[in-house]
């Protein structure tokens, strides 16, 4: 039995989408740019994905410029909107709890000298609006705030930041990651100015993302070439990936209230059972509006998490952790670490991500299997409740 | 006039009447290390091998041979008749191409006969040599018999071989010509080194790996395959095994004092190394071992470890530097996958403070505690083996 519950790493792509890779591949191999036919029928599929990817964002006044994936997807926003910005005297606003793909450019920038700060979350994982205030008196350049944080599930007040940077005189760009959200959720506000978007962690392909781009919004590109995506991402475009992206948006789109649905069942009975089952154990993803309904993370006290993670692989059950069992460097996880856990609970932190196609009996399964593991590592770790 | 490699091997040579073995097995392995250049033909003459090249390009062959133990240092050179004037346009030839691989401005030319009756003796054929080159390249070398840039060596024998580098080899003994030996070999640095060493001195290796899993993860494992493989670069082909130590350690960590973990977890892998080796036939254990380096390699711990087993135990780093291992592993290509952070032992078994001077008697009588014999049988159930090769 494969049980696969590490969803927020990547899915599986959908069947149709691999059919449509494969077409593209096989069939409607052109160029897009080019003039004949075969260009001409590879520019068409092109553009049915950019419009199925962009009506699960149906806002009108946004575009769409196809990337190799999210990490580049923040590279362009948050690069590309700063280089048309003259005063770099303005510092940059971002929270603590981002993915590295975005955490790590402003560290870059830190140590080059660039004013960057970094709002903190409460207990829950949700970003202090009150200090996000304070941070705009500051006449901030640029704004990044994730929809959805990848570990925890907690989904940041994207719509009240959004009214917040409004009222701004000197209004910031706005950009928020939307990695984990997009195609798992109704995205929250539609006045970002950038929101980078990933296929593979909705059953497309993998190695293609999106930037939405407000119309009017000044972006400039990180690379050059001949011209495509509007001059923003040049290089020949990657027509088998963005059709397998435009299908499995299509998917999404057509089914996100019923997945929504779907994924909370899931992750209620993981909860319920959990909690049932096991002690000594912390919930960081409740049920709740506030939360993605596919993260689930969970802290075992008196368990390793890699340990619990191995445990689980040899039952054919995938899930993920970021505690590493190494004696050599401690690894550290900031998102843990700004949700104040005691080290004990960070160390015993798994998630749990589920896709549409989990069954309930699975999950069962699943709880069984936990039980028996988590009681076995503490019976070796000496933990007691 | 053609190409050879000059492969010399030093400490064979003082064999006795063995030396026929050590030199054929070296051949041997020769051989299989460039089995890949098939033009290739081997001799044996003057107490060195010759590798005739036959059209084959010099520099792949000689970085594998030079790595083959048992060879002292290798040279290109070109083989001519003893003819003065052929020697003579050979090591112009040798001196021309050094001064396109690099900045020459000084050389001496030194040479050696082997041919008694050659009409010129080592001293007169150094400097006609000398002064053949020196008309050919006049005003841009000069001699300087002291600290040239470039020697050009000719050596007249029953033919004559000309050359001008010397690349150092590893030395030891031809591999495979002193017995098989079983290395506790780990994801860490020390183990690997300790295993090529003992390879360098002739031993065959097999190779033993403890891990926990799922207490440790598979990658682990991956790089202990890794270094295996690395290993087998210089060994052809090694016999890993893997041990899981999981109920061991288990069984350790619930009924002993938290302090002996490690040294007994030492202990358990020696009799099951052991046992190992004996069904396997290799003679001796080999380990990373170097003395203080951590609790369990204080004189104490090795005293209660090495009680554990009759059969020798090898630690060839026993008084090395740690800096000194770490050179030795990156210079035979071991450290960077050494220090990737995969480990053997999960941290929730590491004692926090382990017995740094453990007393036999005193881990004698908490072993007792455990049923050894199931132990041991259990682990060795589950043993993997695998050949890895390059």
């Amino acid at each position: 039995m494969e049980i696969y519950l590490d969803n927020s790493a990547t899915t599986k792509p959908l069947d149709e989408v691999v059919a449509a890779v494969n077409h593209m591949m096989t069939e409607n191999y052109g160029n897009p740019s080019a003039l004949h036919r075969r260009g001409l029928e590879a520019e068409h599929a092109v553009k049915k994905a950019r419009s199925q990817v962009a009506s699960l964002f149906n806002t009108g006044n946004h575009d769409v410029i196809f990337t190799s994936g999210g990490t580049e997807s923040n590279n362009l926003a948050i690069f590309g909107s700063l280089s048309t910005i003259r005063d770099t005297s303005r510092p940059l606003v971002t929270s603590a709890i981002e993915h590295p793909s975005v955490l790590n450019i402003f560290k870059h920038l830190e140590k080059n000298g660039r004013k960057v700060i970094y709002i903190r979350t409460d207990a829950q994982g949700f970003i202090d609006l009150d200090e996000f205030k304070k941070a705009l008196d500051d006449h901030p350049a640029l704004v990044s705030i994730m929809t959805v944080n990848n570990e925890i599930g907690s989904i940041q007040p994207i719509a009240e930041i959004a009214r917040l940077i409004e009222a701004c005189d000197e209004k910031p760009v706005f950009h928020t990651d939307a990695v984990q959200a997009f195609g798992k959720i109704p995205l929250p506000s539609t006045a970002v100015d950038l929101m980078s978007v990933s296929a593979h962690k909705f059953h497309g392909p993998k190695g293609i993302g999106g930037l939405f781009v407000k119309k009017g919004a000044r972006l400039a590109p990180l690379m050059f070439g001949g011209g495509q995506e509007g001059n923003l991402r040049p290089g020949t475009e990657n027509a088998p990936a963005i059709v397998g992206m435009g299908t499995a948006a299509a998917w999404a789109e057509a089914r996100l209230s019923e997945n929504m649905d779907k994924l909370n069942q899931l992750k209620a009975s993981v909860i319920n059972g959990i909690l049932k089952e096991i002690s000594g154990v912390r919930i960081n993803s409740p049920i709740s509006p506030q939360f993605a309904p596919h993260i689930l993370s969970v802290s075992f006290k008196g368990i390793r998490g890699e340990v619990l993670l191995h445990s689980l692989e040899q039952d054919g059950i995938y899930v993920a952790t970021r505690s590493a069992c190494s004696s050599k460097k401690k690894s550290r996880n900031h998102v843990l670490e700004a949700l104040q856990l005691s080290p004990d609970e960070a160390e015993g932190t798994i998630r749990i991500s589920f896709s549409s196609f989990n069954r309930q009996d699975e999950l069962d399964y699943v709880i069984e299997k936990l039980k028996h593991h988590v009681a076995s590592i503490r019976r070796i770790t000496g933990w007691r409740g | 006039m053609d190409h050879v490699i000059i492969v010399r091997y030093g400490e064979i040579s003082l064999k006795g009447r063995n030396r026929g073995f050590f030199e054929d097995k070296l051949v041997d392995n020769l051989k299989l290390r460039l089995q890949e250049y098939p033009n290739l033909t081997y001799y044996k003459k003057d107490s060195r091998i010759y590798i005739e090249l036959n059209g084959t390009p010099a520099e792949p062959v000689l970085t594998k041979a030079a790595v083959v133990f048992g060879v002292v240092s290798v040279s290109p050179a070109t083989r001519c008749s003893t003819q003065f004037d052929e020697i003579a346009a050979a090591a112009v030839a040798e001196t021309e191409n050094a001064m396109k691989r690099g900045k020459i401005k000084t050389f001496k030319a030194q040479a050696k006969r082997g041919d008694k009756k050659y009409p010129l003796d080592s001293q007169e054929i150094g400097r006609e040599i000398g002064a053949c080159i020196l008309r050919r390249f006049d005003g841009q070398l000069t001699v300087d018999v002291h600290n040239p840039d470039l020697t050009v060596y000719v050596e007249v024998r029953d033919y004559a071989y000309v050359y001008s580098q010397k690349v150092p080899g590893y030395g030891g003994l031809p591999y495979g010509t002193s017995g098989k030996g079983l290395l506790l070999l780990s994801g860490g640095i020390d183990s690997p080194v300790a295993g090529w060493m003992m390879a360098k001195r002739g031993l065959i290796l097999e190779a033993i790996h403890f891990h926990s899993y799922p207490f440790t993860s598979e990658r682990a494992k991956e790089k202990v395959e890794e270094l295996a493989r690395i290993l087998s670069l210089y060994c052809r082909r090694i016999k890993l095994y893997h041990i899981n130590l999981l109920e061991i350690q288990t069984a350790i960590r619930e009924k002993c004092p938290e302090e002996l973990f490690t040294i007994l977890s030492r202990r358990f892998m020696m009799f099951i190394a052991a046992r190992v080796a004996a069904h396997n036939h290799c003679e001796a254990l080999i380990t990373g071992e170097n003395i203080s380096q951590v609790a369990s390699q204080t004189l104490q711990s090795l005293h209660v470890t090495n009680a554990a087993v009759d059969i020798p135990v090898f630690r060839p780093l026993i008084a090395m530097d740690k800096m000194d291992i770490i050179n030795m592993a990156e210079k035979i290509g071991t450290y960077e996958t050494s220090i990737l952070p995969y480990e053997d032992c999960c941290t929730v078994f590491l004692p926090k403070n382990p017995a740094t001077k453990p007393r036999l008697e005193k881990v004698l009588q908490h072993e007792a505690a455990l049923d050894k014999e199931a132990l041991i049988k259990s682990a060795l159930d589950g043993l993997e083996c695998k050949i890895i090769t390059p």
